[in-house]
C-alpha cells in the first residue's frame, strides 16, 4: 500500500542496485552461498524455533493455539554512526518520558503552562490517581521502554510509538541473534556486530539499582507473569531464566508484614523488585479491578510504603496513549530544554475540529488509529481499505473523534527478506529496548526488527502476520 | 524454589510416568486380546479399562469393549480427561510452567515429545499403527528421563522430579497388580496352580519384567514368583522396594535441604520399614488385595504430605 509517488527507501540496495555500505560485507558473503543451502537453512531456523517452544499465543484463536513468529534470515543492518545518532535521540526521549511521568503525578507543570490540555488526563484510564504525589524508588517510572522507530530515508528515522507500559519482544531480539550465530557462525567472525546477549544481565543490574528502601541484602528480583496461557509467556520465562530471577504468578504472592512475599518450598520470602508483565488494572484487586485473579491484594499499599519496586511503575501507560504521543515533541522540549533529536510521525488529533475535518476529507490516504489501541487492532489503513470500510470508519470518527488520531501513510523503508525466488524487499520497523535506572539510560545496540512478510504490506505486528529479523548494529 | 514450581516439576514427572505405564498396559492388553478368542478379547480390553480406573467414563460412552474403541479412548478420546494425549499435554504444560527450572535439553525433549505424539494421535490410531504409537510414547518418555538424568543439576528441583517419577511408578505397579489379582485369584489359592499363565505373562509384559522373571525362575510361571519379583525384589526397577528406595533417598535429600524433618519423609520411612518387614508369605496370608490397597493408600498419603510440606499450594 505504499504511496506510489514516493519510492521506498531500501536499506540494502540503492535504486540502481548497488549495495549500500552497511550491507557490503554481508552481500559479499551472501554471493558465495549456494541458494539451495540457504533454503535448507531457512527450514532449519523454523525447526529450531519450534523445538525450543518459542511461540506466542494469538488472542481470539481457538484452544490458545501457539504459533511461531516467522523468522527471516537476512539481517537488518545499521551502521555504528547511524546507531549513535539514534541512541542520542532515544535517550533524550526516554529521559523526557520519565520526567513527564514525574510531573504528571506531581505538580503538572506542563498542564499549568498550557502546553498540554487537561482533557488528555481527565478521561484517561491509564492515569492513576493512586500514584499522585508518590515517588517511586530511584525516581524511575519507566524502567523498560520500547521505542518503535520507522525509517523513510538515509537519515530519516521517526518515532512511531512509545511503549512505556510493558514493552514485549526483547526475547526475540536475543533468540534471533542466537539463531543467526548457530546457523551462520562464520558471518560473525567476518563482520563486527555489537552484541545483544548481555541484555538480561543489564536488565537485572538496572532493576537492582531501583531497589526499594526496605531492601536489606542483595535485591531479590521476580518476574510476574499472568501464566502459561499468556501470549508472551515464553518471554516472561525466558527473561526470568536469563536473569536467574523467580518467575512468579499472583497465586505465589501474598502481602505479609508489609512486604510482598513469594511462597517457596521453605516458606514465604520477600521480593524487592517486581518486574511485572501484567497490566496496571490487574495488579491489585483491592485498588484496581476487584475481579482480577492475576493480582496481589494489597501490593499497592506495600508499594506506597517503600516495601517493593514495581517495574514499570503503575500509571506509566499514559505515555502509550496515541493522543499523548502526538504531543511528544512539546514534551521533549518542555523537560529537556532541547529540540527533539528524533521527530514524530506527523499526527492529526481528531479531537481538534480542524484536524478532524482534514482527516475526514482525506481518510482514503491516511492511517487512522485508536488512541488506546495496540497490536495493530482497531486501526484503518486508508489506501488498502474498501469504500465500505472507509464509510464505517468515518461513522466511528464522527461519533467519537477524541478516540482517534490519524497519520499519513509513510513510504516505510524496506529490507530484503529471503524468499524461494531470492531476495525481495519488505517493509520494516525497529523497536530498540531501553533501560532506565538512577545510574542512567542504557540502550542495548540492536532491537527487534519486525517485518511485514506480505508484499507491499505495512502491518508488521506479529498478531497480523508479521515476522522478525536479527538486527545488527555494526561495531565500526 | 517456588512451591508452585515444585508442584509443576513433581506433576510433570508423574504425568510422564503415567503416560508411559498406560502405554505399557495397553501394549500388553492388545497382545493378549490378539491371542484370545472374541470373548476373551473383550475381557482383556475391559481389564485394561478397569486397571486404568476408567470403567465409568468408558461405559458412559460405549456399550461394548472392542480394541479400536478402547485404544481410542485410552489414547486420545476428548471425552477421556485422562487420555495419554491429555497426560502428555499436562506434562508439557507443567514443564512450560517450570521452564526456568529445567534444562533446555529436558524442555526440548518434553516439547518435541508432545509435538510428536500430538501428530501421531491427531486421528484415531489404526490397528496397524498401534504398536508404533505405543513404542513412540515409551520412547519419548525415555528421552525425557535420559535428558533429566544427563543434564539436570542434583538440587531440590531434581529431587522433586525423581520423587514424582517413583511415587507414580509405585502407584502404577500396585494398580496393575491389583486388577490382575482379582482376575486371577477369585478363590484364595496362590500356590502354583496357575489359572492362566498368559494373564501373568501379561502383567510381566506391562511392567517390562519378563526378562528378569525368566532369569530368576527358568520359565516357570506362577503367582508367587511373579509377586515376589514385582513386590519385593529391590533389583527390579518397577518393584515397590526399588521405587521406595529411590523415593526415600530423594525425600531425605529434600528434608535435609530444607533443614527440617518433613512429614513426608517420616511417612516414607515408616512405609519403607513396613515393606522391608513383609515377606511373600505374610502378604498372601493377610491377602494380596488388602496389601495392595493399603499400599496405594499409603502412597497417596506420602504424595499429600509432600504437597503440604513443600507448600505446593496456598
Amino acid at each position: 500500500m505504499s504511496n506510489p509517488d514516493v519510492p521506498n527507501f531500501d536499506e540494502m540496495f540503492e535504486p540502481d542496485g548497488t549495495v549500500r555500505p552497511a550491507y557490503r560485507d554481508y552481500a559479499n558473503w551472501l554471493d558465495q552461498q549456494e541458494p539451495a543451502a540457504m533454503r535448507r537453512k531457512n527450514a532449519e531456523a523454523e525447526n529450531f524455533f519450534r523445538r525450543s517452544g518459542i511461540t506466542f499465543n494469538v488472542y481470539g484463536e481457538g484452544d490458545g493455539e501457539e504459533r511461531l513468529i516467522p523468522f527471516d534470515m537476512v539481517p537488518r543492518i545499521v551502521t555504528g554512526s547511524e546507531w549513535r545518532r539514534l541512541s542520542r535521540g532515544i535517550e533524550q526521549r526516554v529521559r523526557a518520558l520519565n520526567a513527564f511521568m514525574h510531573d504528571l503525578y506531581h505538580r503538572q507543570e506542563i498542564i499549568r503552562s498550557g502546553r498540554l490540555p487537561q482533557r488528555l488526563f481527565s478521561n484517561n484510564e491509564a492515569w492513576l490517581p493512586e500514584m499522585v504525589g508518590f515517588n517511586p524508588p530511584g525516581g524511575v517510572y519507566t524502567h523498560i521502554v520500547g521505542i518503535d522507530l520507522v525509517r523513510t530515508g538515509p537519515d530519516e528515522f521517526m518515532v512511531l510509538e512509545d511503549n512505556a507500559r510493558t514493552p514485549s519482544g526483547v526475547s526475540y531480539m536475543l533468540e534471533n541473534r542466537e539463531t543467526m550465530i548457530a546457523m551462520f557462525p562464520e558471518l560473525f567472525s567476518r563482520i563486527p556486530v555489537q552484541r545483544v546477549s548481555d541484555y538480561p544481565r543489564r536488565l537485572a543490574k538496572s532493576l537492582a539499582a531501583c531497589a526499594p528502601s526496605a531492601t536489606t541484602d542483595k535485591p531479590v528480583i521476580a518476574v510476574l507473569t499472568p501464566g502459561i496461557y499468556n501470549s508472551a509467556y515464553f518471554e516472561h520465562a525466558f527473561l526470568a531464566d536469563q536473569m536467574t530471577a523467580e518467575l512468579v504468578e499472583a497465586s505465589d504472592l501474598r502481602v505479609i508484614g508489609g512486604r510482598v512475599q513469594m511462597r517457596t518450598t521453605s516458606g514465604y520470602k520477600p521480593i524487592d523488585v517486581l518486574y511485572r508483565r501484567v497490566d496496571d488494572d490487574f495488579l491489585d484487586p483491592l485498588t484496581f479491578n476487584p475481579g482480577s485473579m492475576l493480582g496481589v491484594p494489597g501490593i499497592m499499599d506495600v508499594y506506597r510504603s517503600g516495601g517493593i519496586t514495581i517495574a514499570n511503575a503503575p500509571g506509566t501507560g499514559v505515555a502509550d496513549d496515541k493522543a499523548i504521543y502526538s504531543f511528544m515533541p512539546e514534551i521533549v522540549e518542555f523537560y529537556t530544554g532541547e529540540k527533539p533529536l528524533l521527530p514524530n510521525v506527523p499526527t492529526w488529533r481528531c479531537a481538534e475540529a480542524d484536524s478532524l475535518a482534514y482527516v475526514l476529507d482525506n481518510i482514503a490516504d491516511l492511517v487512522v488509529k485508536e488512541v488506546h489501541g495496540s497490536g495493530g487492532y482497531g486501526m484503518l489503513i486508508g489506501p488498502t481499505s474498501s469504500k465500505r470500510e472507509l464509510a464505517d470508519f468515518t461513522k466511528k470518527l464522527q461519533a467519537r473523534p477524541e478516540n482517534y488520531i490519524a497519520q499519513p501513510t509513510l513510504a516505510l523503508s524496506t529490507v530484503p527478506i529471503f524468499t524461494k525466488a531470492g531476495l525481495a524487499p519488505r517493509h520494516v520497523d525497529l523497536r530498540p529496548f531501553v533501560l532506565v535506572s538512577p545510574n542512567g539510560v542504557d540502550i542495548t545496540p540492536g532491537g527487534l526488527t519486525r517485518v511485514a512478510l506480505k508484499k507491499g504490506s505495512l502491518v508488521v505486528n506479529s498478531s497480523q502476520g508479521g515476522g522478525t529479523k536479527d538486527t545488527w548494529v555494526l561495531d565500526d | 524454589m517456588l512451591g508452585r514450581t515444585a508442584s509443576s516439576i513433581f506433576w510433570m514427572y508423574r504425568y510422564l510416568e503415567r503416560a508411559e505405564n498406560t502405554a505399557r498396559l495397553l501394549e500388553a492388553g492388545a497382545r493378549m486380546a490378539l491371542t484370545r478368542g472374541a470373548d476373551g478379547a473383550e475381557d482383556e480390553w475391559r481389564s485394561v479399562i478397569v486397571t486404568l480406573g476408567l470403567r465409568k467414563a468408558y461405559e458412559a460412552a460405549h456399550d461394548v469393549y472392542t480394541g479400536p474403541q478402547v485404544c481410542n479412548f485410552v489414547l486420545r478420546d476428548a471425552d477421556n480427561a485422562e487420555s495419554v494425549l491429555k497426560m502428555v499435554e499436562s506434562a508439557r504444560n507443567n514443564a512450560r510452567a517450570s521452564r526456568t527450572s529445567i534444562t533446555a535439553e529436558v524442555w526440548e525433549a518434553v516439547n518435541e515429545g508432545w509435538m510428536t505424539l500430538k501428530g501421531a494421535m491427531a486421528r484415531p490410531v489404526r490397528d496397524a499403527a498401534l504398536g508404533e504409537v505405543l513404542r513412540q510414547i515409551r520412547r519419548e518418555a525415555t528421552l525425557v528421563r535420559g535428558a533429566t538424568y544427563g543434564s539436570m543439576y542434583r538440587n531440590d528441583i531434581y529431587h522433586f522430579a525423581r520423587s514424582g517419577t517413583y511415587l507414580e511408578r509405585a502407584d502404577n505397579t500396585a494398580r496393575i497388580l491389583d486388577v490382575k489379582y482379582y482376575l486371577l485369584l477369585p478363590s484364595y489359592s496362590y500356590v502354583g496352580s496357575t489359572l492362566d499363565s498368559g494373564q501373568w505373562d501379561n502383567v510381566l509384559r506391562s511392567l517390562s519384567g519378563r526378562r528378569a522373571h525368566r532369569s530368576l525362575n527358568a520359565g516357570r510361571m506362577d503367582a508367587r514368583g511373579i509377586a515376589e519379583l514385582l513386590i519385593l525384589d529391590g533389583r527390579f526397577p518397577r518393584s515397590f522396594p526399588f521405587c521406595y528406595e529411590a523415593l526415600s533417598d530423594n525425600l531425605q535429600a529434600l528434608a535435609e535441604m530444607h533443614g527440617q524433618e518433613s512429614r513426608a519423609n517420616t511417612l516414607m520411612q515408616e512405609a519403607k520399614n513396613k515393606l522391608a518387614a513383609a515377606t511373600i508369605d505374610t502378604i498372601f496370608d493377610t491377602g494380596l488385595h488388602e496389601f495392595l490397597v493399603n499400599f496405594i493408600v499409603g502412597n497417596q498419603a506420602i504424595a499429600t504430605a509432600i504437597a503440604e510440606d513443600y507448600l505446593f499450594a496456598d
